[in-house]
């Protein structure tokens, strides 16, 4: 069954000379039990896309069209406190920076306890047994004295798992991660995906993690959607993404991919100029500019998302790259 | 193979104060012992987690900050601990470029000033000059010149990077420090940067010293590893052979965390248990033993030797024998 389904979303950032659009038009959907990696670069709209579904937008962008249904409910047309009583109960989102998503002034265990005694209604003993279990689940060595820790006290690796046992405090359906491993270590990065990988099976939960990390997220997603611009340009299991990649801008991505398998290269593959800026978006395909296959009918219109010969589940906004597979 | 420099036993303290007023007083040992020499032309890796002493490494050799002991050799003369003064002209052959170019450039200068300023710091050429030496040096880094006019907030990421690059190449240096230089840029924009750095290093003979965390991107460009754990190096090798062969536990254990991507790729690999421990009061021996899987009682109380194991292979590790083998082999 389909969790969250996103159709036809625009963002866009009210500027003074009008309004700059940074997301146009994306097509998303999350399946129960199922995770969902969002690979982009810095600026493609991923963030905003997630943030988007627990009404988190910073000020002055805005979600100017489309839906965003979560378990059939339009979240985009909900009011703040209904939201509120979704974002943390049903959705867990996890940020990137623990140090500057979490209160360097309270305990990490009173602020995991505030939110179990804001959503779920429970009583200070209660949240107090329940902050500790959940401390255990991600992890978290002597769970009973970290409750009692200060922020500051713990590593960068602690931090992040104090996040992840916030976002799984109500017992979410999804749990959002935005770039949760960035600012780690490779070591401390590989024991918080391996952590993630084992919760969202043993808690049956979706997934959506957002990062701008091919490699990382090979091990950890069942799909991989693709996002340049503010748009999606290949969505597909993910074999099929690293196996068969078909749009020229995931083909120039992994080829650019330094790896530690294979042969050294004297010289690395790029991408020659930049993504464009917002409000500079270019007419027709985001990326024909940067694009080898690029030719005149690339600039008229945005392609839109079509199924790779028969297989449904492999979508690609490339009618050149489409052609050249039939 | 002649070494441009000669580093041995460089180390780094910092004395810190502890507790609300200070009272308390502690040692910080950032960098440890570090013994190597830095060939002519080649570009020298360093990787390792956050607080393994990469960056002080850097910083200690260009005397930007003053090493607590040990010894820099550079054109027969020791420069570890030169004063302001006698460092400056030896500046000139040594730069450094930084991970973000947006907090290194003052955002108040036009990149045409950022870049002159060197030059005439240096009295390099004559000021009629400078701007056709500002306009030389953009096109070294794949810029237009009408670019002199414009401010750093204007640039893109990628391109403020160029810029921090033409800066360092303004005093025609012989080694640089690239300290995370492409850490903060996106993939595509990486390999640009990369491809940049080896077609000067080509053209204007420089050596790197090429400190960062991606080991994939490391492989990739160095002729030399070396990695690093909580201040001390633990190896050093040619590339080919450390990624071929590592030796050290260590060097295994973080190239095993690295992502492959390949979605079939076999998951849960030899994975480190628990967290680099604080710098401030470092593990007696071998400072790796506690995360250790190959710890023996020696390794708690003794700090291992560097050693050449192999043709430029050297490993600071007591169960490391050579390629292939262990100490502990034949012992109960």
């Amino acid at each position: 069954m389909t969790l969250l389904d996103i159709k036809g979303l625009t963002i866009d950032i009210a500027r003074d000379t009008g309004p700059a659009r940074v997301v146009d038009g994306i097509d998303l959907s999350v399946m129960e039990g199922e995770s969902l990696g969002i690979v982009g670069e810095s600026g493609c709209g991923k963030s905003l896309t997630m943030l988007s579904v627990v009404g988190l937008l910073p000020n002055r962008i805005h979600a100017t069209g489309g839906e965003v249904r979560f378990r059939g409910r339009d979240l985009l047309t909900l009011s703040a406190k209904e939201l509120r009583r979704i974002r943390g109960s049903e959705i867990g989102f996890i940020f990137q920076d623990p140090m500057t998503s979490l209160n360097p002034v309270i305990r990490v265990g009173d602020q995991i306890a505030e939110a179990l005694i804001y959503q779920k209604s429970m009583t200070k003993a209660a949240a107090r047994v329940r902050t500790v279990e959940l401390l255990a689940l991600v992890g978290i060595p002597a769970p009973e004295e970290r409750a009692n820790a200060w922020p500051h006290e713990l590593s960068g690796g602690m931090r992040q798992r104090v996040m992840i046992a916030m976002g799984l405090a109500g017992n979410p359906k999804l749990l959002i991660a935005d770039e949760p491993t960035t600012a780690l270590d490779v070591t401390i990065q590989a024991q918080i995906v391996d952590l993630v990988r084992e919760l969202k099976d043993r808690l049956k939960m979706s997934v959506v993690w957002i990062t701008h990390d091919l490699a990382l997220i090979a091990g950890l997603a069942d799909r991989i959607a693709v996002l340049y611009a503010g748009t999606v340009v290949e969505d597909a299991p993910v074999d099929a993404i690293f196996d068969r990649p078909t749009h020229p801008y995931t083909r120039a991505l992994l080829g650019s991919l330094p790896t530690l398998a294979g042969a050294a290269m004297e010289r690395l593959p790029f991408i020659p100029g930049t993504p464009p800026e917002p409000g500079r978006r270019p007419m027709g395909c985001p990326f024909a500019p940067r694009c080898d296959l690029a030719r005149a009918s690339c600039t008229e219109a945005v392609p839109k998302l079509q199924a790779v010969g028969g297989d449904a589940r492999h979508k690609v906004a490339c009618p050149v790259a489409l052609e050249g597979r039939a | 193979m002649t070494a441009l420099l000669e580093i041995r036993g460089l180390a780094k303290r910092y004395d810190i104060r502890l507790g609300a007023f200070g009272e308390r007083h502690a040692v910080v040992r950032a960098l440890d012992d570090f013994t190597a020499d830095i060939i002519e032309g080649e570009t020298l890796s360093l990787v390792g987690e956050s607080g393994c002493g990469k960056s002080t490494t850097g910083f200690a050799i260009l005397n930007l900050q003053r090493p607590s002991a040990g010894s820099v050799r550079y054109k027969g003369q020791d420069i570890a601990g030169l004063d302001e003064e006698a460092m400056r002209p030896l500046r000139r052959d040594l730069q450094i470029v930084f991970q973000d170019p947006y907090s290194t450039l003052n955002p108040r200068m036009t990149i045409g000033e950022a870049l002159a300023e060197p030059i005439r710091f240096h009295s390099l050429a004559p000021k009629a000059d400078i701007p056709a030496r500002v306009a030389r040096l953009l096109e070294d880094v794949g810029m237009t010149p009408r670019f002199a006019n414009r401010y750093p907030h204007e640039l893109s990421g990628g391109q403020r990077q160029r810029v921090a690059i033409a800066r360092a190449l303004a005093c025609q240096p012989r080694f640089i420090v690239c300290d995370e230089a492409i850490s903060a840029l996106d993939v595509s924009v990486q390999a640009q940067i990369l491809n940049l750095l080896l077609d000067l290093q080509q053209k204007y003979e420089l050596t790197y010293l090429f400190i960062a965390h991606d080991l994939a991107v490391v492989r990739h460009i160095s002729d030399r590893v070396g990695v690093m754990y909580l201040g001390r190096l633990a190896e050093l090798a040619p590339s080919q052979a450390l990624f071929a062969e590592p030796l050290h536990p260590y060097t295994r254990a973080l190239l095993s965390a690295v992502p492959e991507p390949n979605p079939r790729a076999p998951r849960n690999r030899q994975r480190l248990v628990g967290e680099v421990p604080s710098p401030l009061n470092p593990p007696q021996g071998c400072r790796f033993h506690p995360r250790c899987p190959m710890a023996r009682d020696i390794c708690k109380t003794s700090v291992p030797d560097w050693r050449e194991v192999a043709a430029g292979h050297h490993v600071a590790c007591h169960a490391v024998f050579g390629p292939g083998r262990t100490s502990w082999e034949g012992q109960a």
